[in-house]
């Protein structure tokens, strides 16, 4: 699967998609196949003020736990409840049905710090 | 092959169960109905029935008694029935914890000896045998370095503990459960820690730097003097993970290596058994300037004989309901009491030369990084044949099940791709190494002639693999009676 | 004995397959380490006398040859011997943690009914394979409520095991929690509206309590107070330390708790000083992903068979490392191994007829007690197997101890040990071991114990 060219992403493999001033936010094609099987997924609370790059939550699979990290700063506006009761949606689906949560943008210049679609597909190759 | 093995609930009758004690009474006459508990949905079974069933599970388990059990960092070795026999000893089972010291002596000697002899092996000042665990003796040694910090003033700034990345999970989780920020320490291309990059990492914060040796790669770390010198001399403690303690008895000692706290895993070194995952024990050792912070309460010995002292003012309090895991401390002192000085050196090196024998053979047909002798384990990679066949370590642990062996410790340490770590222990002998590493490398051999057929094992086991993702996102973790609600 | 199989031909071979030439090639340590002294252990010693040095060690607690009504944490019960039989087995004392299913069903499956047991005991919807005692399970559940609420501040009665309690000081102070203690109501039980008092002074993670409680105590909160407290958003913890009150109360799902944490020792383990014990831990489905340590799930293998396995792992330390719920790596398999033996032996029946004998010897101890000059009950509240007994007025509970240990008696656990306000009470324990021989030789002990001016007058009145 190849990533979304409208999409950004961060290093630590989650992608941005935004609209308008809400960012949508998950984790791409690649942290999903490492990761494996998902079986649960602990989404920040609705509300919450998370800055950039910090640990809003959890990613757990069959044999690791991974960290969700916010690709920019924002207030959690809505998370993805499907993932209760079928986390798996994020595997079959990373880079659509299976979005984690959506932010309000803080600051839209945070877009700059994070990578292009070409970067980010260097940064795999490079990695595997 | 296939055998069913329903639950204990699914079977049973009300009005089935054997009786074992006198009756003549009912609840109603001693609880007021608003305590009483109407129903106790449990089943009943035959006294015959019971013994049937737990006889059936217990021909479904894989144990040391059974049959070989090379897992690394697990030291599987022989549990000996006469360490039981003296545990089961009325003296010693039938004793209340609070039964008064003048009526424990034997109790408080066994707890006193084998302390003074745990501390003569590894080179501490004192012991304590309260923590139930080895990740409970880490809580508690991470405990006291953060009581030791605080009274010298130094506990706000001491916040970090260095970990190499070789260690137990347990280290940062203990680590965690303190408040402490930990920093993992990469290993060198010599699979040690580096000295100059440790020395980067230690500073004013550095609280603990926590360490095993040998090393979860079975190497001993011959920079150690540096290593513990370099972290006394930013102000930090350090503290020894006694997993492999098993490899240096007689040999080396940790308190003369530098380290200032320590755990031993009785249920490892020496010879308590696993139980299937517990219970464990693990004293804590410390240095002199430690002993004050150790857990309560403390076997003391005066001319009256022995007491527990639970009056002191540094130490961190209590860790557990009562006073140690005892029956594992008969077990432990036995064991020490069997062996003597001699007896426990030989072990070690026993323990090495088996470990060394199994990779000189195993590093002909498995890679075998950091390829220089080992001490009690060792690692072996099966990354080249997942390229070459895609059988991965998972698939050579489930085809060992197939030819009677449990397999060898997997996926650890996280440093060594496709990893397998092996510890024989010295209890086995050489046919069965032999053995052992002639299943290996038949399964390598298969794995590039016919590697569907590993990929498919186990199938001479009760059940094939598991669905464990299904176990994860579905999780049935109890049996519920029909028609049956939880009161929450 | 080093249990050490290898003669001088093998370890030849050996050294020669492996290319030294001897063992020490294989063993260099740094000089500055190497051991030089022989090391200060008595020598080794053959099993024959090393049985009877044992042997000696184990005779020379005489504790156990006396009449005993000490409780407190640790309960004396009958063990069918079938259980030990079968615990004792090999293959479960020897097995290692399940992490290889397949070969490991057994250990699983009965670790399985082991969850299910406290599940059904506590009334709650999960419980997991266990933790190392009840102390310890306390702690670990108040650290599930610390993050269930971001809070953290503890209220604890004082009517919980002081051991309990001095356990989770320790573990708070690790965790900087703050705990805060209830009062004791003079019922003997704790006192409730100082529950509703102290949550309104601040956001509380948890309220803890009890019940048995220390004293003997029924000791479950009252309907406002359980409503106080979900108001409040705290969560309710019910402590048990004595597992088989289970099987005649309300469980502690019926009280409110969404935690249920206790003691499994009763159930087929021995006193054995202390330990090994099992802490069991219990919660609602909401809080399923916060409970630390082990859990055993069923799913199916590949050939759609039923099979048991190791689950949500990746909680664990080993996956999650420094995430973790918490550091634990062991449960206590072995004695929740028996504990499930030993439920499954008795049945339901049994162990209603268990405790109810708990309940009738205890009732009888409490009566007959009572019945001496002097000696009453300290508390009105219902109780289990343990009563709150004072001592005649002028004594103090510890000289009646020693009176008592003096014939042959060890007649409970001194309070003032813990609660200087009740230096004069004893919290005695009888179980279904009770005889009621027993329980005369301690009344008639406890007769001949009287405060000085008493004895004086009796002895006069006899005259």
């Amino acid at each position: 699967m190849t990533q979304p060219d409208s999409y950004l992403y961060s290093k630590e493999h989650e992608w941005l998609k935004v609209d308008g001033d809400v960012g949508i936010i998950g984790i791409t094609d690649y942290a999903q196949d490492s990761l494996g099987d998902i079986v649960y997924v602990e989404l920040p609370r609705l509300g919450a003020l998370v800055k950039q790059f910090a640990s809003v939550g959890v990613i757990e699979s069959v044999k690791a736990v991974s960290d969700l990290f916010s690709p920019v700063g924002g207030e959690v506006v809505e998370v993805n409840t499907e993932l209760d009761a079928d986390p798996a949606l994020v595997n079959r689906e990373p880079f659509t049905g299976g979005w984690l949560f959506k932010l309000r943008l803080a600051d839209p210049s945070q877009r700059d710090g994070l990578l292009s679609a070409a970067d980010y597909s260097a940064l795999v190759a490079a990695e595997h | 092959m296939f055998e069913e093995s329903p639950l204990i609930f699914e079977s049973g009758k009300p009005g089935r169960a054997s009786t074992y004690f006198e009756g003549g009474w009912t609840l109603d006459e001693f609880v007021p109905a608003s305590y009483r508990r109407a129903d106790l949905p449990l089943p009943e079974n035959a006294e015959l029935d019971v013994v049937r069933h737990f006889t059936r599970l217990s021909h479904r388990t894989f144990s040391i008694d059974t049959g070989f059990y090379p897992l690394g960092s697990c030291t599987m070795k022989y549990n000996p029935k006469v360490n039981d026999a003296m545990a089961s000893l009325r003296g010693f089972a039938e004793l209340h914890p609070f039964a008064p010291d003048g009526l424990a002596q034997g109790a408080l000697s066994v707890m006193y000896e084998l302390e003074q002899a745990l501390c003569a092996l590894f080179g501490m000042a004192a012991f304590s045998l309260n923590p139930a665990a080895g990740a409970h003796a880490e809580l508690a040694a991470l405990l006291i370095a953060k009581a030791y910090f605080k009274k010298r003033g130094e506990g706000q700034q001491r916040t970090t503990v260095v970990v190499p990345d070789t260690a137990h999970g347990t280290n940062p989780a203990s680590a965690a459960m303190v408040g402490y920020k930990v920093i993992s320490l990469a290993s060198d291309a010599r699979g040690r820690v580096s000295v100059e990059e440790l020395r980067k990492v230690l500073g004013a914060d550095t609280a603990v730097c926590m360490m095993t040796n040998p090393n979860t790669l079975g190497l001993f770390e011959d920079h150690i003097v540096e290593i513990t010198q370099a972290v006394h001399d930013a102000g930090g403690l350090m503290y020894y993970d006694g997993a492999n303690a098993n490899a240096l008895m007689g040999n080396a000692r940790p308190g003369d290596m530098g380290f200032d706290l320590m755990h031993l895993n009785l249920h490892k070194t020496f010879s308590i058994p696993h139980g299937g995952g517990g219970a464990g024990a693990g004293p804590v050792g410390v240095a002199a300037h430690l002993r004050d912070f150790l857990p309560t309460p403390v076997v003391r010995r005066d001319e009256d004989g022995y007491r527990l002292d639970f009056v002191s003012a540094d130490s961190i309090g209590q860790m557990r309901s009562f006073w140690s895991n005892f029956s594992h401390m008969v077990r432990a002192l036995t064991y020490i009491w069997a062996n003597g000085a001699e007896g426990l050196r030989r072990i070690s090196q026993l323990a090495v030369l088996n470990a060394n024998y199994v990779r000189s053979q195993v590093r002909e047909f498995l890679e075998t990084p950091y390829d220089e002798p080992c001490r009690h384990e060792f690692v072996a990679s099966a990354q080249s044949l997942k390229r070459e066949t895609g059988v991965r370590a998972l698939d050579i642990a489930k085809a060992l099940l197939d030819r009677g062996f449990h397999a060898p410790t997997i996926y650890f340490p996280l440093l060594v791709p496709e990893c397998l770590m092996i510890e024989p222990t010295e209890t086995e002998n050489k046919e069965t190494l032999d053995a052992f590493v002639a299943a290996l490398r038949e399964i390598v051999e298969i794995a590039h002639s016919n590697p569907q057929a590993i990929l498919d094992a186990p199938v001479n086991t009760p059940v094939g693999r598991i669905d464990e993702t299904r176990a994860a996102r579905q999780p049935d973790l109890r049996w519920t009676p029909e028609g049956y609600s939880t009161q929450s | 004995m080093a249990y050490t199989p290898h003669t001088a031909a093998d370890i030849e071979a050996m050294l020669a397959a492996i290319g030294v030439r001897s063992l020490d090639e294989l063993l260099t340590v740094p000089d500055a380490i190497a051991l030089r002294k022989p090391l200060a252990l008595p020598a080794a010693l053959p099993e024959v006398q090393l049985t009877r040095k044992m042997g000696a060690l184990a005779v020379a607690n005489a504790a156990v040859e006396y009449t005993s009504f000490l409780g407190a944490g640790a309960y004396r019960h009958y063990v069918p011997p079938a259980v030990m039989a079968l615990a004792m087995r090999g293959e479960f004392l020897t097995a290692y943690t399940p992490y290889q299913a397949e070969v490991s069903q057994g250990y699983l499956q009965a670790i399985y009914e082991w969850q299910t047991y406290v599940a059904l005991l506590t009334g709650l919807d999960v419980a997991n394979a266990s933790v190392y005692d009840g102390a310890t399970a306390l702690a670990e559940g108040v650290i599930m409520a610390v993050n269930a609420t971001g809070r953290t501040s503890i209220a604890v009665s004082r009517a919980v095991h002081p051991n309990y309690r001095a356990v989770l000081q320790t573990y708070a102070r690790g965790l900087d929690l703050h705990v805060e203690y209830l009062p004791v109501a003079p019922e003997g039980t704790t006192d409730m509206r100082a529950i509703e008092e102290k949550l309104a002074e601040r956001p509380f993670a948890a309220v803890v309590v009890q019940s048995p409680n220390f004293f003997g105590s029924l000791d479950a909160p009252s309907e406002e107070a359980r409503a106080a407290i979900e108001r409040s958003g705290a969560l309710l913890i019910g402590v048990v330390a004595e597992a088989l009150s289970l099987a005649a109360l309300q469980p502690p799902a019926a009280w409110g708790a969404q935690i249920a944490v206790g003691e499994g020792q009763s159930f087929g383990n021995p006193v054995a000083y202390g330990g090994p014990y099992v802490g069991f831990m219990a919660t609602t489905k909401e809080h399923l992903r916060r409970i630390p340590g082990r859990l055993v799930g069923r799913s199916v293998d590949k050939n759609g068979r039923p099979a048991y396995v190791l689950t949500l792992q990746a909680r664990e330390q080993h996956i999650r490392r420094e995430k973790a719920t918490s550091n634990i790596c062991t449960n206590q398999a072995h004695c929740a191994l028996v504990a499930t033996i030993y439920l499954a032996m008795l049945g339901a029946r049994g162990l209603r007829e268990c405790a109810i004998l708990n309940l009738a010897r205890t009732h009888e101890l409490a009566e007959r007690v009572t019945l001496v000059e002097g000696y009453s009950r300290a508390f009105s509240a219902p109780v289990f197997n343990e009563v709150t007994i004072r001592v005649p007025r002028g004594l103090r509970a510890r000289a009646v101890l020693e009176a008592l240990q003096e014939q042959g008696i060890l007649g409970g656990v001194d309070l003032g040990r813990w609660y200087p306000e009740l230096r004069d009470c004893i919290v005695m324990n009888a179980t279904e071991l009770t005889t009621q021989e027993e329980i005369e030789r301690l009344c008639t002990a406890l007769e001949g114990i009287q405060p000085p001016a008493r004895s004086v007058k009796s002895v006069a009145a006899r005259v």
